[in-house]
């Protein structure tokens, strides 16, 4: 009570204080663990500390190509950042103004958050499996003899895996606009309007600048939920189509060296660029609006 | 608003001027009646596309008849007959089915209290011990910061810490607490409550923080005032307002370990049922609508949980 601290203080405090070493300390572990050196395994001590493991990485693993699943990780993830913005964004305007069925809209969303994700996901796999057949049956019957040859699957990364990952990051953007709107003034707005700036120019001039740290907010989750998302695109990316967290759920049962930590360690860097250059993106933003006013 | 002050500041339109078609098609577009149906139509298509199509496609396949090679159109009962097979005649012993959902309950359970425990406590601390709005944001963000990393990578980094010759059992070993490596560190339903805990009181503290920085810090002077001692003041004032966040973040957690298959995978070492596991195995042998019909039920057994929370608080209200 020395310095007028209300009583439990310093004992919830030791909670929060072990409370972020659990959160962090098995991370660290990993990262540490990935410097291994050549001869060391999968636990303490140190074998010495190298890069060999990155080095392995950096040549491949093997049987999986890996390289393949992070490029393909990395392009599906910054195209369900854009969607996210921009669906969620849109989403939200018109949430604000009401629209019939909004209800039903608006509970959509939030089942398919809670809606276990091997179900989506299953259904996804299962609606492109008919929906080649369906192709199928129609080429053959319009004689387009080029396209049975060649058709296999409609099934891939940007097709049903990028409608999958939208259906985990969407809820979220949603939610978040919501939450910015149910919060904004619009007093504002219509300040501009009074002015004379047309819906666009009110939109470009006045909303877009207050909301934008929002919106790197919602970038952010689009990203890095679509990077890590396993148990949705489980069922739902075409053969040999696997993203980098489905690789690495492979990988756990069949790698037996801290190759998987290095590969954990850049995963997590990733990871972690996109969370830092968003934080710095949300301090920029806000910094200006405040020297605007 | 505008129309009292038109006089002053915004000129009329001199009617010379003709509205060009574009701008007025603009101007429909971006303010009209219409406008909030183009704006949420991208997101409902998605949603009707990949979320609700889907979901339509299992039920109807579940009925399907298959073999080996191809599905069947049908509407028969096979399938569902085949996930409760044995329910009745073994009674009162447990069949698979009812024996993996006994299993996911529990698991369920133990997460539940555990993330709510210790979420409402760092949530609590978060908003009524840390007085500085910015060191309780940069607080706030140290505990999500995990959320948008990997959940795979943060599942097997435990492996260096529980595993037979991880760093716990070293520790113990070193210090003669044991005589042998302790073997239900890793790999069993230990580490898989325990993986759930890290990866989900995130879910718990986020709306539990919500409801709670709401709370007027006046209501509980005004307990401890009347007075109330510390511990009734929190259980009669800030559990009750933190109820909705409560809601919230159960229905998350519960909902999200009832379809788990990746964690208890990865942390039981691939040995633990769950029914999340039993579609996935299910689907690998390309049994579709035998794996759609445990997808129904699994999809019934979780909205009779949310139903059942969701009575308790109107979400749209708490954000």
């Amino acid at each position: 009570m020395r310095d007028g601290r209300p009583p439990g203080f310093y004992a919830l405090a030791a909670v929060f204080g072990l409370f972020v070493l659990f959160l962090y300390g098995p991370m660290v572990t990993i990262i540490v663990l990935s410097f291994q050196g050549p001869t060391g395994g999968l636990t303490f001590p140190l074998h010495g500390v190298s890069t060999h493991w990155f080095v392995r990485l950096w040549d491949g693993l093997g049987v999986v190509d890996i390289w393949a699943a992070f490029g393909r990780s990395l392009r599906l993830g910054v195209v369900v950042m854009g969607l996210t913005v921009v669906i969620s964004l849109l989403a939200g305007y018109a949430f604000r103004r009401g629209f019939r069925g909004a209800g039903v809209v608006f509970y959509t969303a939030v089942a398919s958050l809670i809606v276990p994700s091997i179900i989506v996901s299953l259904g996804i796999g299962v609606q492109f499996r008919l929906l080649d057949a369906a192709i199928q049956w129609t080429a053959e019957r319009l004689g387009l003899a080029g396209l049975t040859e060649t058709f296999t699957t409609s099934a891939g990364t940007f097709t049903s895996g990028l409608g999958a990952h939208l259906t985990w990051t969407l809820p979220f953007g949603l939610l978040i606009m919501f939450a910015v709107f149910n919060r904004f003034d619009p007093s504002y707005e219509e300040a501009a309007r009074d002015l004379g700036a047309t819906p666009w120019q009110t939109f470009r001039h006045v909303v877009l600048p207050l909301i934008a740290p929002s919106l790197v907010g919602i970038g952010l989750f689009g990203f890095t939920l679509s990077w890590d998302e396993a148990a949705r695109s489980s069922q739902a990316l075409g053969s040999d189509q696997n993203t980098l967290p489905l690789e690495l759920t492979g990988l756990t049962t069949t790698v037996t060296n801290p190759e998987i930590y290095a590969l954990g360690t850049v995963t997590t860097t990733v990871s972690l660029a996109v969370i830092g250059a968003s934080l710095l993106l949300v301090r920029t933003l806000r910094r200006r609006q405040a020297r605007g006013r | 608003m505008s129309g009292g002050r038109a006089g002053t500041a915004v000129l009329p339109r001199p009617a010379s001027v003709p509205v060009t078609a574009v701008a007025a098609w603009r101007r429909r577009l971006t303010s009209g009646a219409a406008a909030p149906y183009w704006q949420v139509a991208p997101l409902a298509l998605v949603f009707a596309f990949f979320f609700v199509l889907p979901l339509a496609v299992t039920v109807v396949v579940s009925g399907w008849r298959y073999n080996e090679y191809s599905m069947t159109p049908a509407v028969v009962g096979d399938n569902y007959a085949a996930v409760f097979s044995g329910c009745l005649s073994e009674l009162p012993g447990l069949c698979l089915t009812f024996k993996t959902y006994l299993s996911t309950l529990k698991f369920c359970a133990l997460a539940w209290l555990l993330t709510l425990v210790l979420g409402f406590t760092v949530a609590y601390f978060l908003a009524f011990h840390v007085r500085s709005v910015t060191v309780q944001m940069a607080l706030f963000l140290v505990c999500t910061i995990p959320f948008w990393t990997s959940n795979v990578i943060r599942m097997i980094s435990w492996v260096p810490l529980l595993g037979r010759n991880g760093l716990v059992n070293s520790v113990l070993l070193a210090t003669g607490a044991v005589p042998q490596p302790v073997t239900w560190l890793l790999f069993s339903d230990f580490s898989v409550v325990l993986a759930f805990v890290h990866l989900y009181t995130m879910f718990m503290i986020v709306p539990i923080f919500n409801s709670m920085s709401r709370i007027d810090h006046a209501l509980l002077e005004a307990a401890r005032d009347a007075g109330a001692s510390g511990w009734q003041a929190l259980w009669n004032v800030v559990v009750p307002l933190s109820r909705p966040g409560i809601v919230i973040g159960s229905i998350f957690v519960v909902t999200v370990v009832m379809g788990d298959y990746v964690t208890i995978g990865v942390m039981g070492g691939q040995q633990i049922a769950s029914i999340g596991k039993v579609i996935q195995v299910q689907l690998s042998y390309l049994q579709f609508p035998l794996a759609a019909a445990n997808a129904v039920v699994l999809l019934v057994a979780v909205l009779m949980v949310i139903a059942a929370m969701t009575r308790l608080v109107d979400v749209r209200k708490e954000l």
